[in-house]
């Protein structure tokens, strides 16, 4: 493939010449090359922390880079502003869309077009009606953005960038929220796209993504430039070694576990949205064994948060005799209550809520867990001390010291630090949130591992992830939730990324609704 | 040319100097505003920060000022720890003050031992009344606390005013709108034969140095900062979000309530209309000026005692009008606010583009 690209034309679209970036304390990009040619899908690559979002921002000139040079088409141009980007044809897709939900998808896309472009495009509504036909985009001017998916919002995005004749799309874990069955979506548009001659840059974390659609590859580590390949003589296993060494590989092939005792249960869990954008919960029923690790798939704002918030309690409105704890209804228990019968909890966000940032890595393991730390009111400050290091040193946390605030550690770093804390509770029930969402591998493997460990003393672990392929390797069981719905619970050895893929879609809800009505 | 640009971390250095900074800018613009009002600024500064501590009875009447201010500021600092913002210290005062009076009339003719203790605990009680309030408004209906606290400040002063004219008007008084003199079984002992310092005084230090150990030392204490720092990391560690709110509230309440009891069964001695002026709102700066930390609060409110001295002292002498105390206390907080800028933000050269 990389054969016709170099003959389609001979100058790049994209040249970067030692690109450096210096945040305080940080450097962020370090002499950094890189080229793009018309037509080419590039990939960036590397862990949480390597600099890509801060090359990408620097391209889109959303950061003035310190020093270096930028050439499109061959000349040297100073992208000082995103509108200016726009002008020479990059448009950019970030990870968090920014779109208002209360407009509709042709208002959302003329608040970022120029007059002058509105005008040479003329009727706007048919001009997206038209791109939507030619790349099988699926897009309706006329709906509202709070009533699309999150996959058909991303989808606005492109289109947003497709209306203003793009040459260079920059897609910033594009994949991230989306089903396999969108991802194969995405995937068709954007080769349609380079066949055309525009060119993609294209991050991720999921390098079998990166193998099937990408030409180019750069890798970025520290900030530094350390390579490029050809994805497609590679495997994403000889990828993730280039980004790490070798730990990916060690990663994987756990053993699957099945408990027999059950230890939590909800039952016909129903609850009205706390938020207009909220989701509601309906008729949710499920259990836990001891000594297994539940998956629930899902798209983002599927009812993951509300869920998570109901069990852990930090959703005050009570419920009775739907959740059950070794026996005991919790569902009328505070929060903290629940904490102290077993329930653990690592939430999605570390740093404000799982962790203080200004705090200590000591305050922060006082946070949740007090047993044996405070006798008649009073803190043992010493002793807290003395656990925040032995958790430090079990987990490998890379910090200063147990003095070290909260902010100033890496999200893997904290993550490792959350996670001990929680562990180290020795919960019945520890639920988890997109564990190692962020996280770069090394940080990875080691919390699937401290997971299992935990899974394997007896515990049960209600584990809540985007990331299917993450699921598959630690889940025993495994079930998707959809607008608020729970789909039957299977072992994982007997589905597949198809099924929870089509669950994720909602496919079981009509299915479900049709055997009550025959029922 | 320079460049503002954010610290990676906060200052240590600069959450210490930032206080002082701002007194040595306040000095500065205070001389600015003694010179236009054609006052030599060199004996200006001299009589309001100097003599109030040149001999034994100013600085007895120093502390006796600071009693009030250091006992609202403590309360005040606890709540905006737990990001509780009340301004109403000056209505919990006023609040503390009628009802330790109600208590203490009921004593006017007798020695009875427990004149003096249920007279503060009516104080205490009514300012943690007065604080329940609010905390109830906020609590129940997420009512906004800095707009209920401050209303109820007026109210507790209109209702101190009708008490002294109506209820609790001496009726040998020839129709002056004060109380009856408290007997001296109700009054606060006093700690010297020279000045006025009493008992309030030292419950004050104490206090500020219990609310140290509060919040260094015990679990609830810890609490209350987690909930201030990140109050979803607190709901998310399942504190008890209601109790915390209504612990500081009522504590700032019953410290304020005491402040104001002290006041009326201390130097006083009997219920006036004026028995502050304006403590519970300068009790603001000196939480602040103390970096909401109790034993910065100690520091700060000796600094404003000797302003309020000094102030006085200046009308006295200088003929100072005594708003320019409260200008110099409202310069104060505003350098302040502004000196804090530099524990999270630096200023550097700007660097010239490298090629």
């Amino acid at each position: 493939m990389s054969e016709t690209l170099k003959n389609q034309s001979s100058s790049p679209r994209l040249e970067l010449l030692n690109i450096t970036k210096q945040y305080p304390g940080c450097l962020a990009n370090d002499q950094i090359c890189m080229r793009l040619m018309p037509g080419e899908i590039h990939a960036l690559l590397g862990e949480n922390g390597a600099g890509k979002s801060t090359l990408v921002k620097t391209i889109y000139g959303v950061v003035a880079p310190d020093s270096g040079q930028i050439l499109w088409d061959g000349h040297e141009v100073e992208i000082k502003s995103p509108s200016k980007a726009r002008d020479l044809g990059i448009g950019m897709v970030f990870q968090h869309f920014s779109l208002f939900e209360t407009l509709t998808v042709a208002q959302n896309i003329e608040l970022c077009l120029s007059r002058s472009q509105l005008h040479s495009i003329g009727d706007l509504a048919e001009r997206i009606r038209d791109l939507s036909a030619t790349y099988g985009l699926n897009v309706d001017p006329d709906r509202f953005v709070h009533s699309l998916s999150i996959g058909e919002r991303q989808r606005v995005e492109i289109m947003r960038c497709l209306v203003q004749s793009v040459k260079l799309l920059i897609l910033d874990e594009p994949t991230s929220v989306l089903t396999p069955q969108e991802v194969a979506g995405l995937f068709t548009v954007l080769r349609k796209l380079s066949s055309e001659g525009c060119s993609i840059l294209f991050i991720s974390h999921k390098l079998h993504e990166v193998t099937e659609i990408c030409h180019n590859a750069t890798i970025l580590r520290g900030g530094k430039f350390v390579g490029d390949c050809q994805p497609a003589n590679e495997t994403p296993a000889t990828i993730a070694k280039m980004m790490v060494g070798d730990l990916a590989e060690q990663d994987a092939g756990y053993e699957k576990a099945f408990g027999e005792n059950i230890v939590f249960t909800a039952k016909n869990l129903s609850l009205a949205a706390k938020h207009p954008f909220g989701t509601t919960l309906k008729q949710i029923n499920f259990e836990l064994y001891k000594g297994e690790i539940l998956g629930i798939a899902g798209v983002a704002g599927n009812g993951q948060e509300e869920l998570m918030s109901i069990i852990s309690g930090e959703d005050s409105r009570t419920l009775k005799n739907t959740l059950i704890l070794d026996g005991r209804d919790i569902g009328t228990q505070s929060a903290g209550l629940r904490r102290r019968n077993g329930l653990a909890y690592v939430p999605e966000e570390r740093l404000g809520r799982g962790a203080v940032p200004e705090m200590s890595l000591s305050e922060n393991t006082l946070l949740t867990h007090s047993r044996g730390f405070v006798q008649s009111g009073l803190v043992n400050w010493k002793a807290v001390k003395e656990y925040a290091k032995s958790l430090i040193s079990q987990y490998s946390v890379k910090c200063h010291g147990e003095f070290s605030e909260a902010k100033s550690l890496s999200g893997g770093n904290l993550q490792k630090f959350i996670m001990g804390r929680e562990i180290g509770q020795n919960p019945k029930v520890l639920i988890c949130a997109h564990p190692t969402w962020g996280v770069d591998v090394g940080a990875a493997l080691a919390i699937h591992q401290a997971l299992l460990q935990l899974r394997d003393q007896g515990a049960a672990i209600l584990l809540i992830s985007e990331d299917i392929d993450e699921l598959f390797l630690l889940a025993d069981r495994m079930a998707a939730v959809c607008d608020g719905h729970l789909s039957p619970v299977v072992r994982a050895e007997e589905t597949s990324i198809d099924q929870i893929g089509q669950w994720m879609a909602g496919t079981f809800i009509n299915e479900s609704e049709q055997q009550e009505a025959l029922a | 040319m320079i460049q503002v640009q954010a610290r990676t971390e906060p200052s240590t250095l600069m959450t210490f100097a930032s206080p002082f900074l701002a007194i040595v800018l306040t000095l500065i613009f205070g001389s600015l505003l003694f010179t236009a009002l054609d006052k030599d600024p060199l004996q200006a500064l001299h009589v309001l920060l100097i003599l109030p501590l040149s001999d034994a009875y100013n600085i007895s009447e120093m502390l006796v000022k600071m009693g009030p201010l250091l006992l609202c500021a403590v309360g005040l600092a606890l709540c905006y720890r737990a990001n509780m913002w009340n301004i109403g210290a000056e209505g919990q005062l006023l609040a503390g003050a009628l009802g330790g009076s109600t208590v203490a009339l009921m004593f006017v003719d007798s020695n009875s031992a427990f004149a003096m203790p249920l007279t503060l605990l009516g104080g205490i009680v009514s300012g943690m009344a007065w604080a329940g309030i609010a905390t109830l408004l906020k609590v129940k209906f997420n009512s906004n606390l800095i707009l209920t606290t401050i209303m109820l400040n007026y109210i507790a002063l209109y209702l101190l005013i009708w008490a002294v004219h109506g209820p609790l008007r001496d009726p040998e008084g020839f129709g002056f709108p004060e109380s009856a003199l408290f007997s001296d079984a109700t009054l606060l002992p006093v700690l010297s034969d020279s000045g006025r310092v009493h008992l309030g005084v030292v419950f004050a230090i104490v206090l500020a140095l219990f609310a140290w150990f509060l919040l260094a030392k015990t679990h609830l204490g810890f609490k209350i900062r987690v909930y201030g720092a990140d109050e979803p990391a607190a709901i998310y560690a399942g504190y008890n979000a209601k109790a915390i709110s209504w612990f500081v509230m009522l504590f700032a309440g019953a410290l304020a309530g005491l402040a104001g009891v002290s006041e009326v069964a201390g130097p006083i001695g009997q219920l006036t209309p004026n028995i502050s002026p304006g403590y519970g709102y300068s009790a603001i700066i000196v939480a602040y000026l103390g970096r909401l930390h109790p034993a910065g609060a100690i520091v700060a409110a000796i600094f404003l005692a000797i302003l309020y001295m000094g102030g006085d002292l200046a009308q006295i002498e200088m003929g100072i009008p005594i708003a320019v105390v409260g200008m110099f206390q409202g310069i104060l907080l505003f350098f302040l606010l502004a000196c804090d800028f530099f524990i999270r933000y630096r200023i550097v050269p700007l660097r010239e583009k490298m090629a």
